[in-house]
């Protein structure tokens, strides 16, 4: 039933076909849906505020003057790749029929996960060393929160999948699967707001 | 598939010991207590300091112990705790609790240890935003919103300390709201039993769902906010803090924007005011409905309404900021968004009233409180009106006409849906009536007394008294008249400040002495008052879920036996 059906529902008159159990999808998979749609909002906002504090809105009274943009290394693609590589591990053992399959690629995942993490870690230890302090710029300012909010993301992914190895559940890899295309996806975005700044 | 789905209690976890029955319960009908405990009592704080507020008000110069730095703290802390630790998680955080599974059906929430969690996360938040006035230069005076560079610079109360503890609790409490409003949303779309379709649940149920979904799309707002200050005022950056001097000497920030904070904060900000309207709305409508014993009016148009309002309040957020000074269009804009809202406000308001138009009125507490809802939500909403107007609200702006509108509609109105809704549902969560006479001389002080003291707010704000100030002291502007006033709101709010003892006194004493409660002694027709057991039992319905075959509105139909039909009862 679509949901324009289901909000005009004559709820006072009797139906007939509202006694089967409906067809939903498992609690896990909309949870995970709804969290997404929370962080997707925490970070696009982070982005309008990042753009406002360019000074994309300086006749509103937005500053901007003293942003200097980030030089953009190497290592932010090669993390990048190695967060795609992760993902594409996700997705094998999404698909995997059997469950010890599954769960063996599914550890793979996560080390590449970890990869992506120390990888961030050097990109700061990198920036750090060539003078971008966090207080030093507010263009730096954002790079270190915007990584570090979504490397909490990751570190609560791999912990999840951390306990998914240990359960051994294949319903869960699943879950973890989608979660870190998720991650990925808002990757792309923060890379991309860094990079064409 | 949702396990609380089926029909056995295998996956609900059995608590073993005392301690896992009622301290690390999972239990949302425990969880629900426990958030409702901690919200009031912290609510007592706020309650405490808006007396020594009108305290000093009302009597200026009396009280020699509450300096103006004292003063400052109380307002942002009054006005914190009300709206985020007090209203917020009562609402969510415990009629959600309570009221989801056992409205629709379920056993429990979908996620019982995440919500487990929320409980203990937002303790945990209370527990920091308390150690604030216990810091060195005390709790925040920076006013409720907050507002950089002000409340991270010397000469603020608690610039240090006072307001990293209320960052840092807030950031918290956003957390816990995440893992409850994750519960509430996913329960509602998840766990609904047989025959309960959406256009089938109780109204509260519409009022929170939507509320849930709209906290989890604003507090990310308050959370970057929070986080964003945390750095400006311990890293040194300058997000929000613009190039000052500030004691004599220039400050290390320079360039940040603080009407970004603004921006942020009010994103959060207005969806906030019907975060906790929009429960009340629903809690209202179905206390209207079954003390009037008549089904709602216009029960689509209801759930509409509510769902278009939480749309629309995303919208309007910058009417908040008419006086931090913005281009006229984006004035225009919000000046119209903000009216727009009346439309579907005014449709819930009508409706309410066509539902009491010849029903069967019982004029028991909890429907004296619905029908109090209405007065002083149609005068806040009027008075909301004039401020949605730019060339209106600057001057009024920084009066106590804001103070008044703001009170009726989004404090004394949620308060008063939250006195009804206690004393309508405690039957159920505890199974003991309460005393008649105690409740109605309750209700007509609280009533009465709240008119006496936001009335006259009305007048003193267009005479130009300004707000969030200390004294009055000798001005011109200011006739003697203003003074008795204030004397006369600080005497009425002292009178509601002990009358709520009344209150307090009646739901602790029924507790043990009360009357055993009929399980259902309101005659409702909605699932929760149909449960095996009173108070109900851990799993709520026993061996078997309930079938739904009506909607919860099904009350004095022609032909029917009794003056309502239960949802559980098959259509013949």
């Amino acid at each position: 039933m679509s949901l324009i059906a289901r909000l005009t529902e004559r709820s006072w008159e009797p139906a007939s076909d509202q006694h089967a159990w409906p067809d939903r999808p498992s609690a896990g998979a909309v949870g995970l849906s709804v969290y997404a749609a929370v962080a997707m909002v925490m970070f696009a906002l982070l982005a309008a505020a990042y753009v406002m504090r360019m000074g994309l809105h300086r006749a509103m009274g937005h500053a901007g003057d003293d942003w200097v943009s980030m030089p953009d290394p190497p290592l932010l693609w090669i993390n990048t790749a190695v967060l795609v590589a992760s993902s594409i591990a996700w997705e094998m053992a999404r698909q995997a029929a059997k469950r010890e399959k599954a769960v063996g690629v599914s550890a793979i995942a996560s080390v590449l996960g970890l990869c992506f993490l120390t990888g961030q870690w050097l990109m700061w230890q990198h920036y750090q060393a060539s003078g971008f302090y966090l207080s030093s710029n507010p263009a730096n300012a954002f790079f270190y929160l915007l990584t570090a909010l979504h490397g909490l993301h990751i570190v609560g992914g791999l912990v999840a999948a951390g306990w998914v190895l240990a359960l051994g559940s294949q319903r869960h890899v699943r879950l973890c699967a989608l979660y870190w295309h998720f991650l990925l996806f808002i990757w792309i975005l923060i890379a991309a707001l860094l990079v064409l700044t | 598939m949702a396990t609380t789905l089926a029909d056995d209690l295998r996956p609900l976890h059995h608590p073993r010991s005392w301690v896992t029955k009622y301290v690390w319960s999972q239990d949302h009908k425990v969880i629900a207590i426990q958030y409702s405990v901690t919200a009031i009592s912290i609510g007592l704080v706020a309650l405490v300091l808006s007396a020594l507020m009108r305290l000093q008000l009302g009597f200026p110069g009396l009280f020699p112990a509450i300096q103006p730095d004292n003063y400052l703290q109380y307002v942002s802390m009054h006005g914190m705790i009300m709206v985020v630790y007090l209203l917020t998680a009562l609402l969510l955080g415990g009629f959600g609790n309570y009221l989801i599974p056992l409205m629709i059906g379920a056993r429990d929430m979908v996620f019982p240890f995440v919500n487990m969690l929320s409980y203990w996360l937002y303790l945990l938040s209370v527990i920091v935003l308390v150690i604030g006035f216990f810091v060195p230069g005390g709790p925040t005076g920076a006013g409720w919103t907050l507002y950089p560079p002000q409340s991270i610079t010397e000469g603020t109360p608690g610039h240090q300390w006072g307001i990293a503890t209320m960052l840092v609790s807030l950031a918290i409490f956003v957390a816990a709201f995440t893992m409850g409003g994750l519960n509430y949303v996913t329960t509602v779309l998840q766990a609904r039993t047989r025959g309960m379709t959406l256009m089938r649940m109780p109204l509260s149920v519409w009022g929170i769902f939507t509320a849930s979904i709209m906290g989890l799309l604003a507090f990310p707002a308050l959370f970057v906010a929070a986080i964003m200050m945390l750095f400006d005022h311990f890293a040194g950056t300058s997000f929000f803090m613009p190039t000052m001097q500030s004691m004599g000497r220039i400050t290390p920030t320079e360039g940040g924007s603080p009407l970004l904070f603004q921006h942020l904060f009010w994103f959060f900000g207005h969806p906030e005011v019907y975060i906790v309207a929009l429960p009340a709305f629903g809690i209202v409508s179905d206390l209207i409905s079954v003390h009037a014993r008549r089904n709602i009016f216009g029960y689509r148009m209801m759930v509409w309404a509510i769902v278009i309002i939480g749309a629309l309040s995303f919208l309007v957020w910058a009417h908040h900021m008419y006086v931090s000074g913005m281009n006229p269009y984006f004035g225009f804009f919000f000046a119209t968004s903000t009216l727009i809202i009346a439309i579907p406000t005014a449709i819930k308001v009508y409706n309410w009233m066509l539902t009491l138009w010849r029903g069967n009125i019982h004029l028991r507490v909890p429907m004296l409180f619905a029908i109090a809802f209405i007065f002083t939500f149609i005068h806040g909403g009027l008075s909301g009106l004039f401020l949605g107007n730019v060339s209106v609200d600057v001057p009024l702006s920084d009066t106590f006409f804001v103070v008044a509108h703001f009170h009726m509609v989004m404090g004394v109105s949620p308060v008063l849906v939250i006195f009804g809704a206690i004393y309508h549902w405690y039957p159920k969560i505890f199974g003991r009536m309460w005393n008649e006479t105690l409740g109605k001389l309750h209700f007509w002080i609280t009533f009465l007394g709240v008119y006496a003291i936001f009335l006259p707010m009305h007048y003193i704000g267009i005479l130009g008294v300004p707000r969030r100030y200390y004294a009055l002291g000798e001005t011109a502007f200011i006739p003697h008249s203003v003074h008795l006033a204030n004397a006369w709101i600080s005497i009425a709010a002292l009178i509601v400040f002990v009358a709520q003892g009344l209150f307090f006194f009646n739901m602790v004493w029924s507790l043990f002495k009360g009357p055993k409660a009929d399980p259902n002694p309101w005659g409702a027709a909605s699932l929760e008052w149909q449960t095996p057991q009173t108070p109900p039992e851990h799993g709520n319905w026993g061996p078997h879920l309930p079938t739904v075959y009506r909607w919860p509105y099904d009350y004095s139909v022609p032909g029917a036996p009794r003056d309502f039909i239960p949802q559980t009862e098959p259509r013949s």
